[in-house]
């Protein structure tokens, strides 16, 4: 039965989507096809204040086009002196009384739902058990990526928010360095990722995102950062709890899994110490904390894109690796030729490179 | 009526207008400079089109994107649309209230020199090393990481182009006050006027906060002064509320001489005397009032918590309330009139449903929930540029027809004029309109690119075609205002027929002492008051015909804000080790308060105007001054 109920309700779902995908971009990133409470909210606020807009709109339209069409002066006599009237306290009073009342139509949600998204009340609260009973994300903005830490669990990742569908989640936002603003359209509004406070909100993520075309909700930077601040984009899974819990055993695994074959294997001593030192900058270890000086690279190999925007093949690892000056200007990652001793990578390293990387994986 | 200025040589008009304090030629200056940004602006929004035309687009680089961003919104408000504005006020306000020249020639000279120095050093920042590249905005953490010099030409830039905005408001605030013709009381100013002196009273109160601002910042990137270095102990987000403190009120001084324009215009045009004078004077200064206490509601993300976003949000609809008389009695004014369509009056008719459309989105804003969706997204780019462009480059466009022949003495093309309406006009909203559901399809704004795979090429695509038109629109403008002039068919006193304030009472352009008599003021309205009653004299006067006294021309004001100028490259380049830095910086200083010295040793008492001469004028003489 209740099988039937949540057939019937995706069903129901996707006829709504199908219609609106047409004019309200795309379910991953639109604010107008919500996918959690917060972005729900939001859009009824829309909505409701788009109904009253709607109404004033359509009164002064009405007012409007009849002044001009009644009172052209082809009509009315080319001669025509109206008379000079000074004004009406009645009508005064209308036109400001009426806005009054539709402003407090308007002001009552506004206020109630402006302290409803701002409590986090219940942030850390503990349950019985004594762990937190809510999910909490630590982000930090970095110069065009993100690091996602999850304090309770000791794991930390980057560009790639997994969430739990259904709860809410409460994110505390801080920056490493220039103020960035973090947004999921389809989930929730943005709020600004400082460098001198940590802000604090909750969101909560109703649809688990392997229902979208692409597989994930789309994130932005929505505060100009620099010059790749259009391209510091993340992306966000969203998997229902008992998927959630086997993510992070996986990733509180300490050790990640050794390299498979001998191109990823000559990939990871590239990546290591005695290598190119990647890893000095690239934790490939999901458990730990904040703070890294590039992106945790542990769950690479799930990833949807490279840095956060390209498509996620081989090519663009390379590309990347040998000029990300290229692919997101003014980013802090080294020329692969610096830590190279001045000579590009051949063909061949940047195989097992990417080889490497593409194994780094915390999902079966 | 025969004009000097084409007598004498080009190198002597040249000078003319270097050393004028006549309000009226100062209007022409900041008509022409206000003019140049404008196109300026134009080719730099042109270029952020062509970029977001299409996915991937690589037409400009992202640093280079950030900097014509940067650029277009701080030429456009600071140095287009404000300048502009000021030409109206300069040309209009003294003679809608019967004076002779503003209060403070010698300061209005100097308040122009000023801004047009800053606008020129913020733009030479193009070729020195790159200009500006954190917003118009200039949010401090990425104004402080900045690493070229185009913050400092931004700072320094802005300070003196706002010290000359200053002035400005002051002197037209004393003008207003102090100079109103015998019988003009406060209720009986024409609406431009009170909207200028509502805006001018905006300047006063809301530049000292964005100088404040820009000097910390001076301070911070010149001499590490770390106002707003977090690392040691600075707060960014104090720069977010100086510079909204004045942002918000800016916005309010840009579209309010707008208001007052088209209040002037429907009231012309439809032979009708303003529907509640009184309700708009009223709602003009509530609106000025309001202006200053809503601007963190540029900052509702930032996290200042829910009650500051709660109280703030309810305090900015408060706004729609003011907003929404002036739209209703406008209607008002035109319903039950005789409306003509001309040029600027085609203009007013669209400004209402253009700005409605901004005014409504603005309410949406102001739902702080909500915002946090359409904050920094392309929705808050349609919407201000609703209000602008909707609002104050409507208003501009219209004051430029409607006060062309007052300033030059000649009518601009009415033919062209449509056609400069109806391409801007839809342009624009081909342009913004699309930009809301881009915003709401999750588009950040300031972004110098975006991917294939997010749903925007269309709506993009569209927006960029709307800007073409825009830019054929403002192009056809400038080929009516080369016509006009070649032509030069002069005109009379009252070119519009039915104009019904004091300086359609005066020929175009007026004698260089506007008034050979003070007029006598009878009512709102005055000149429709003295036609309606049959007045042969066009008005009555005040004041016996005698000798007028009148200020001399002065370069002082060019050679002080030329040492300011200077100066500034001293200050912005003593920082790199450059040996010749430190001696420019003295230069411009000696320039500057030598010649500001020299001003105050010097006594310049004027001149007079005879009897003799003012009479020879009124036979249709001279009247464009000395």
């Amino acid at each position: 039965m209740m099988k039937g109920i949540k057939k019937w309700r995706l069903f129901a779902l996707m006829t709504i989507l199908l219609v609106f995908l047409a004019g309200c971009g795309r379910e991953e990133i639109s604010t107008l096809i919500p996918a959690g409470k917060v972005a729900q909210d939001q859009f009824n606020l829309l909505i409701l204040s788009s109904v009253v807009m709607a109404f004033v709109i359509i009164v002064v339209s009405i007012i409007f086009v009849l002044a001009i069409v009644k009172f052209r002066r082809s009509k009315v006599g080319e001669d025509m002196i109206p008379e000079q009237i000074e004004g009406s306290v009645r009508l005064e009073f209308i036109w400001t009384a009426v806005p009054i009342v539709l402003l407090l139509i308007l002001a009552v949600p506004t206020v109630y739902s402006t302290f409803d998204l701002a409590d986090v009340s219940t942030m850390d609260v503990e349950a019985k058990d004594g762990n937190a009973s809510n999910l909490t994300v630590n982000v930090t903005g970095n110069l065009y990526w993100w690091e996602f830490e999850y304090p309770e669990q000791g794991i930390v990742t980057a560009q790639e928010l997994v969430v739990p569908t259904d709860e809410r989640v409460y994110f505390n936002l801080i920056s490493a360095d220039i103020k960035h603003s973090f947004w999921i359209p389809s989930i929730g509004g943005k709020l600004d990722v400082n460098p001198e406070n940590v802000n604090t909100f909750y969101l909560e993520f109703d649809r688990e995102s392997a229902e979208l075309d692409d597989g994930v909700f789309y994130g932005k930077c929505a505060e100009l950062c620099g010059p790749s601040h259009a391209l510091m984009d993340f992306k966000v899974k969203s998997v229902d709890r008992e998927e959630f819990d086997q993510w992070v055993t996986a990733m509180q695994a300490e050790k990640p899994a050794a390299a498979e074959g001998d191109l990823a294997q000559q990939g990871e001593e590239l990546f290591g110490a005695d290598g190119l030192a990647c890893i000095s900058c690239h934790a490939t270890s999901g458990a730990g904390g904040t703070g890294g000086v590039g992106p945790n690279l542990a769950t690479f190999g799930d990833r949807n894109r490279v840095a956060g925007y390209l498509e996620h093949d081989e090519e663009n690892i390379k590309n990347w690796i040998q000029d990300p000056q290229e692919y997101k200007p003014g980013n802090l990652m080294p020329e692969a030729s610096s830590l190279n001793n001045g000579k590009d990578l051949s063909d061949q390293e940047l195989d097992a490179l990417a080889a490497y990387l593409m194994g780094l994986s915390v999902e079966e | 009526m025969s004009s000097t200025a084409q007598k004498k040589g080009f190198g002597a008009t040249i000078w003319d207008f270097m050393t004028t304090v006549d309000h009226k030629k100062i209007a022409i200056l900041y008509l022409i400079s206000g003019g140049f940004f404008f196109l300026v602006g134009g080719v730099e929004a042109m270029l952020i089109r062509i970029q977001l035309a299409k996915a991937g687009n690589d037409f400009l680089s992202a640093g280079t994107y950030n900097e014509v961003i940067t650029m277009h919104g701080t030429t456009m408000i600071f140095l287009a649309a404000m300048p502009i504005l000021l030409a109206f006020m300069n040309a209009v306000m003294p003679l809608q209230i019967g004076a002779r020249d503003v209060a403070f020639p010698f300061l209005n000279s100097l308040g122009f020199w000023l801004f047009f120095f800053g606008g020129i050093f913020l733009n030479l920042s193009w070729f020195m090393g790159g200009a500006p590249d954190a917003g118009w905005t200039n949010y401090a953490s990425l104004a402080l990481a900045s690493e070229s010099h185009g913050i400092d030409f931004y700072a320094l830039g802005l300070t003196i182009s706002g010290f000359g905005t200053l002035i400005a408001g002051i002197n037209f605030l004393v003008t207003i006050i102090n100079m109103r013709a015998p019988g003009m009381t406060y209720m009986r100013m024409p609406m431009f006027t009170w909207t200028t002196f509502v805006a001018s009273a905006l300047i006063l109160l809301a530049f000292p906060p964005l100088t404040v601002g820009l000097f910390t910042m001076v301070f911070d990137r010149m001499f590490g002064a770390n106002f707003f270095a977090v690392e040691m102990g600075g707060n960014t987000i104090i720069w977010e509320h100086l510079f909204w403190i004045f942002g918000h009120p800016e916005v309010y001084i840009l579209i309010l001489p707008a208001f007052g324009i088209f209040s002037e215009i429907f009231a012309i045009f439809s032979r009708k005397r303003l529907f509640g004078y009184t309700a708009l004077v009223f709602a003009t200064i509530l609106i000025g009032f309001y202006g200053f206490m809503v601007w963190a509601h540029h900052m509702f993300t930032v996290g200042l918590g829910p009650t500051a976003n709660a109280v703030f949000a309810l305090a900015t609809m408060i706004i729609a309330v003011p907003t929404g008389i002036k739209i209703f009695n406008w209607l008002l004014t035109i319903w039950g009139g005789s409306i003509s369509f001309t040029v600027p009056m085609i203009y007013a008719i669209a400004f209402i449903p253009s700005f409605v459309a901004g005014g409504v989105t603005g309410v949406m804003q102001a739902i702080a929930p909500l915002d946090y969706q359409l904050h920094d997204s392309y929705f808050i780019v349609a919407h201000f540029h609703y209000v602008i462009v909707g609002g104050t480059v409507l208003g501009i466009l219209a004051g430029t027809h409607l006060y062309w022949p007052k300033m030059f003495g000649t009518m601009l093309s009415e033919k062209l004029g449509k056609w400069t309406f109806w391409f801007f006009f839809i342009g624009f909203h081909l342009t913004f309109f699309i930009q809301h559901f881009l915003g709401l399809m999750g588009m950040p704004r300031r972004v110098y690119t975006f991917g294939a795979d997010q749903g925007w090429d269309l709506f993009n695509a569209i927006s960029s075609s709307g800007a073409a038109l825009m830019a054929i629109g403002v192009i056809i403008l400038l080929v009516n205002v080369v016509l006009t002039t070649v032509k030069n068919e002069r005109i009379g006193n009252d070119p519009w027929g039915d104009g019904r304030t004091l300086e359609w009472a005066i020929p175009s352009p007026p004698p260089f002492y506007n008034f050979a008599q003070t007029p006598l003021v009878r009512g709102l309205d005055t000149y429709w008051i003295e036609k309606m009653d049959g007045n042969e004299k066009g008005m009555i006067y005040a004041e016996p015909l005698e000798d007028i006294h009148m200020p001399n021309s002065s370069i002082i004001p060019f050679v002080m804000s030329f040492g300011m100028f200077v100066a500034s490259f001293g200050a912005l380049y003593f920082l790199d080790d450059k040996v010749w830095a430190l001696p420019v910086l003295i230069i411009g200083l000696v320039i500057l308060f030598g010649s500001m010295l020299l001003r105050s040793l010097k006594d310049d008492l004027g001149f007079y105007v005879t009897k003799a001469e003012l009479l020879k004028d009124a036979k249709g003489g001279n009247t464009n001054g000395h």
